[in-house]
């Protein structure tokens, strides 16, 4: 992965490290609790910085490397803070099927940017997904996780017009 | 309440037949709507919530509305079942908010059924009642004639259901409806009339396999788990289900979870185990959501806990949210997932069953696996080993998506033909292309051409063929698609699932896609088939774990079957 120097400079509020210390004293310091530890962090925070991660090995005394191996290992977390809104398109086998691709470029036009990537606005992130598992309404986009299926092109703006 | 009697489960039964009975003077009518994700993604909420308003409106008070999971057609959905005394029951299709008001008026109130709108009469779990007396139900007059009944439907009709014995018959959010069906006897039988060799006997000789994919026999993996004395031994329940196109699992979670945790404490039984997981994917909240109620159900209930039906046996389930990672379905990655590590595979001696969890032996079964565990139990092994061929026995969850009519999740009994499951129960788009092929088995399976449609589906059938059941996801596919384009996809997936821990897997997978991309992208050589070739052949024979050994099926199938479509794409 790409150092992004930027991945350090996060600030977060008092409030907010509180929360963070709570929840790392509820799961306290065994590696076996760390995915459900790392998956309430993100919940609160949005995503989890290295300074985030950092903290979290001090306080627990996992290692950073563990910490770090697994926050990117893993699809679920990211480290960069998402926007206001979360776009996921399916792009699992009976979406691809069913015109998942054209979506995905109609969608990467109209906001102009990339799969990962967030508007300058901070109004949406786009992502891609694996299958939701109601592939029967393919293809499948997610927002905010209100999921919507058998998408057509020319919903699209509509759809994304709800989320201001 | 501790339920610790077989008279205890008979009483929740018994009570639950009467007050769910509807009669002229006390509750008149029933309002189910049908709501797993992908219900509610078609508009489920929106249905329920205006019901509830009418309701409220009306102030009727003999009315119930209750929801259920899907009836695994997810192609009509919204749908809802509409009962009232003495008339058969309607289910509806593609309600919306328009005609749920319509309904209400009509149908619930004045029991004028809305034909136009039904898509069947009756109920799948009074099907076969329903056949053996011509198609009546005592005490169900048949209104509408014109609706077609639900045994003369092929959907529903060409079905066997044991997995999903309770779908659309049940509340996942009721531990009662669940008893109600007989669930938990299985657990009393187990618990109380069994010993751990008794039952794994049955399961050995049920001939039930694996649903997860390799389709190694369930009762042998059991007996190897029951072997080590230790102590602490694990039961996890695989419900990752990272295969994309495949969906059954979720159906069974969000429709019946008492299914699957009933199996699991029959297996903790067998192998006496005192702690299990639900290692589910992060991909499905409300399986998640509805696991963690129905766990605290049954552990209301002594179901779960220290002393289950007041015997000394003792065993409780946690569910493990997964993090988003296909390659974590693969047991030794799971393993590793739920110590907190990164998901890499190892190899696979010592076996999970011999150190598996923190190291100590643990039992992995798929959920639908798990689902067909109670039925053996109450019912015996000789009535599961009557069901399928020779070698498998029993049923197979497909989902069938793609270019057909009926998408969804159906059960049939293994030893049914593709041709069956496409064209009689999935059904071809009339004056539509032809249907091409058929891909089972997901990413480490393969694609067949129309001309094996008479194969049955079957383990090693299948793999013969040089395709595999896998976890049962088919995608049906017109003449307007591209294998190689799907070839792709699945080899697109691969490599961005490799762990990454295998250069052959996570190299190799990277230069079949390059090459996959010249060929789609019209700059491919008839030379790059060749190496396309060879290179799936390096990356099947040098990978660690399944992902790699598999990553290669859906490219050597399509270069087996559908070599023409690979040559007219190259110079
Ligand atoms: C890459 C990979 C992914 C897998 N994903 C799943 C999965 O999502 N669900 C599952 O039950 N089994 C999956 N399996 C198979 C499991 O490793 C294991 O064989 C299975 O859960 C055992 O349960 P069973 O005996 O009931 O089939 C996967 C295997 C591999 C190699
Ligand atoms: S084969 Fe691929 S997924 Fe499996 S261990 Fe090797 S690199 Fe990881
Ligand atoms: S493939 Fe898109 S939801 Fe399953
Ligand atoms: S209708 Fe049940 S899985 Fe979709």
């Amino acid at each position: 992965m790409k150092e992004d120097k930027n991945l350090h400079d996060y600030e977060f509020t008092n409030d907010q490290y509180s929360q963070l210390d709570e929840i790392i004293d509820k799961y306290g310091k065994s590696q076996k609790n760390l995915i459900p530890m790392l998956e309430k962090i993100q919940q609160i925070l949005g995503f989890i910085p290295i300074s985030i991660q950092e903290r979290i090995a001090q306080k627990t005394g996992i290692s950073e490397n563990d910490i770090y191996g697994v926050v990117s290992f893993y699809s679920y977390f990211t480290m960069k803070p998402r926007a206001r809104h979360r776009i996921q398109l399916c792009l699992g086998t009976a979406c691809y099927v069913k015109g998942g691709k054209e979506i995905a470029e109609t969608i990467e036009s109209m906001l102009n940017i990339k799969q990962g990537e967030s508007t300058p606005d901070g109004r949406f992130t786009y992502e891609e997904a694996r299958c939701f598992g109601t592939c029967g309404l393919a293809p499948v986009m997610s927002i905010d996780g209100n999921v919507y299926g058998k998408v057509k092109v020319e919903d699209l703006e509509e759809i994304l017009s709800q989320y201001k | 309440m501790l339920i610790k009697e077989w008279a205890d489960l008979e009483n929740i039964k018994d009570k639950l037949i009467v007050k769910q009975k509807l009669n002229k003077d006390g509750k008149r009518a029933r309002i189910t709507v049908h709501m797993s994700t992908c219900g509610i993604a078609s508009g489920a909420n929106d249905v329920i919530n205006t019901f509830r308003h009418l309701l409220k409106e009306s102030k009727e008070k003999n009315i119930e509305i209750k929801t259920t999971g899907c009836i695994g057609i997810c192609s009509k959905e919204p749908l809802i079942t509409v009962e009232i005394t003495d008339q058969e029951p309607i289910i509806y299709e593609h309600v919306n908010e328009e005609k749920a008001r319509q309904i209400f008026h009509a149908h619930v109130k004045n029991g004028d059924i809305l034909s136009e709108y039904a898509f069947v009469r009756g109920k799948e779990s009074e099907i076969e009642e329903r056949l053996k007396n011509g198609g009546e139900i005592l005490g169900q007059q048949v209104v509408d004639n014109s609706i077609k009944a639900i045994e003369e439907v092929p959907f529903f009709n060409l079905q066997e259901r044991i997995v999903v014995r309770n779908r659309g018959a049940v509340d996942p959010y009721k531990i009662d409806d669940y008893v109600a069906r007989d669930g938990y006897k299985a657990v009393y039988k187990a618990l109380k009339e069994m010993d751990s060799d008794n039952i794994i006997d049955t399961i050995l000789e049920s001939g039930l396999r694996g649903r997860g994919g390799a389709g190694f026999p369930t009762g042998l993996k059991w007996k190897f788990a029951s072997k080590s004395q230790t102590a602490d031994k694990y039961v996890i329940c695989n419900a990752d289900e990272g295969d994309p196109g495949a969906y059954m699992d979720r159906s069974v979670l969000e429709g019946d979870p008492h299914s699957v945790i009933e199996g699991m404490i029959i297996a903790a039984r067998a192998i006496n185990a005192q702690k299990g997981f639900i290692y589910c994917r992060a991909e499905y909240p409300l399986a998640v959501e509805i696991l963690t109620k129905a766990l605290s159900q049954a552990r209301a209930y002594g179901l779960l806990g220290n002393n289950i039906l007041g015997t000394n046996f003792s065993f409780d389930i946690e569910v493990y949210e997964g993090a988003g990672a296909f390659v974590c379905g693969e047991e030794t990655a799971l393993i590793h997932s739920i110590e907190g590590k990164r998901g890499n595979p190892r190899l696979k001696l010592p076996y999970p069953v011999e150190k598996g969890v923190f190291n100590k032996p643990t039992l992995i079964s798929n959920v639908e696996t798990l689902a067909n565990i109670a039925p053996i139990v109450l019912n015996g092994s000789e009535w599961f080993a009557k069901i399928g061929t020779e070698k498998s026995k029993g049923t197979k969850v497909f989902s069938i998506t793609g270019d057909i009519v009926n998408v969804g999740c159906v059960e049939v009994p293994i030893g049914t033909s593709i041709r069956t499951v496409i064209e009689d129960i999935a059904g071809i788009v009339e004056g539509d292309k032809n249907i091409k092929a058929v891909q089972l088995g997901g990413p480490s399976g393969g694609c067949l051409p129309v001309k094996y449609f008479d194969t049955i589906l079957d383990y090693e059938t299948l793999q013969q063929l040089g395709t595999i059941m896998g976890s049962g996801g088919m995608i049906v596919m017109n003449e307007d698609k591209s294998v190689v384009d799907l070839a792709r996809f699945f080899m697109q997936f691969c490599e961005s699932e490799s762990c990454g821990k295998c250069i052959p897997c996570r190299e190799g997978t990277r230069q079949m896609v390059n090459i996959l991309n010249k060929i789609c992208e019209g700059n491919g050589k008839k030379e790059d088939i060749d190496k396309l070739e060879d290179l799936a052949n390096v990356v099947i024979q040098s990978s660690l774990c399944g992902l790699g050994k598999t990553a290669s099926n859906p490219v050597l199938s399509t270069l087996n079957y559908f070599r023409n479509d690979y040559e007219a794409l190259v110079k």
